[in-house]
């Protein structure tokens, strides 16, 4: 029983080192092994580190292509309602910042092959900022920026 | 916990409308941050969107998403926090 047991862990331990390996080599990204959710995004401070986090720079071109809708005004900026949706061909990613939030970026969609490159939600803004809708087309990212002014801010504790 | 999920055929395309009931606590809340971190929708069992949220995501979180699809069709819904609680639930397109 005992050398059966252990031989079960040994394999599990083996199966484990392999992936491993290819995980360090690059032959596989973490995040088509398992939908890890990305910290190193989510925990960057301000909008230049979380775009450059999130989409590898903070300079991305605008483009007329995105339809970013939110009120003009929120009386309750713990509920935003932001919808964004292009009609760019190949989109593989949506992220959505929030500038003046001390952790900007407030969530990133990944989109499979057949899924329309148009999401919605709601978000929380701590006070009037502009909102950020960025795009992945292909292998490039484009984005549009929209201003929300907050009545009442919605981060508090 | 609950999520609740409609999912709506027309002209091949899915829509997708899902609520999911969490506090989302942010790091000045009692017990926070609290919040789910990963969303997956999946059509038939294959992604179709993974979502990433941070606690700035709203209370009582809404999702929206649309992809190529038909009625009858099998949605599931699952998400996780960063306490490692999670939910899911599965709907046919209607």
């Amino acid at each position: 029983m005992i050398s059966t047991k252990r031989r079960v862990f040994l394999k599990g331990t083996l199966a484990a080192g392999t992936v491993g390996v290819a995980v360090g080599a690059g032959l596989l990204a973490p995040s088509k092994l398992l939908a890890a959710w990305p910290s190193e995004m989510f925990e960057a401070e301000g909008l230049d580190a979380a775009m450059e986090a999130a989409l590898g720079s903070s300079d991305i071109p605008d483009s007329d292509d995105i339809d970013l809708s939110a009120p003009e005004i929120a009386e309750n900026g713990a509920v935003v309602p932001v919808s964004v949706e292009t009609g760019m061909d190949d989109v593989s990613e949506i992220a959505i910042f929030v500038e003046k939030n001390d952790f900007s970026l407030s969530g990133r969609y990944v989109l499979a092959d057949g899924t329309k490159p148009k999401v919605s939600s709601r978000i929380r803004m701590g006070e009037s900022s502009n909102v950020i809708a960025a795009v992945k087309s292909g292998d490039d990212w484009y984005k549009t920026v929209r201003e929300v002014k907050v009545t009442v801010g919605g981060c508090g504790g | 916990m609950s999520i609740r999920v409609r999912a709506q055929e027309s002209n091949g395309v899915v829509n997708v409308r899902a609520l999911m009931s969490h506090d989302m606590l942010v790091p000045d809340d009692d017990g926070g941050p609290h919040f789910i971190e990963t969303v997956e929708i999946k059509r038939n069992g294959e992604d179709a969107v993974t979502a990433h949220w941070n606690f700035t995501v709203s209370r009582n979180p809404f999702l929206q998403v649309e992809f190529d699809g038909s009625a009858g069709d099998t949605v599931s819904v699952s998400w996780t926090d960063n306490k490692g609680e999670s939910d899911s639930t599965e709907v046919e397109v209607g």
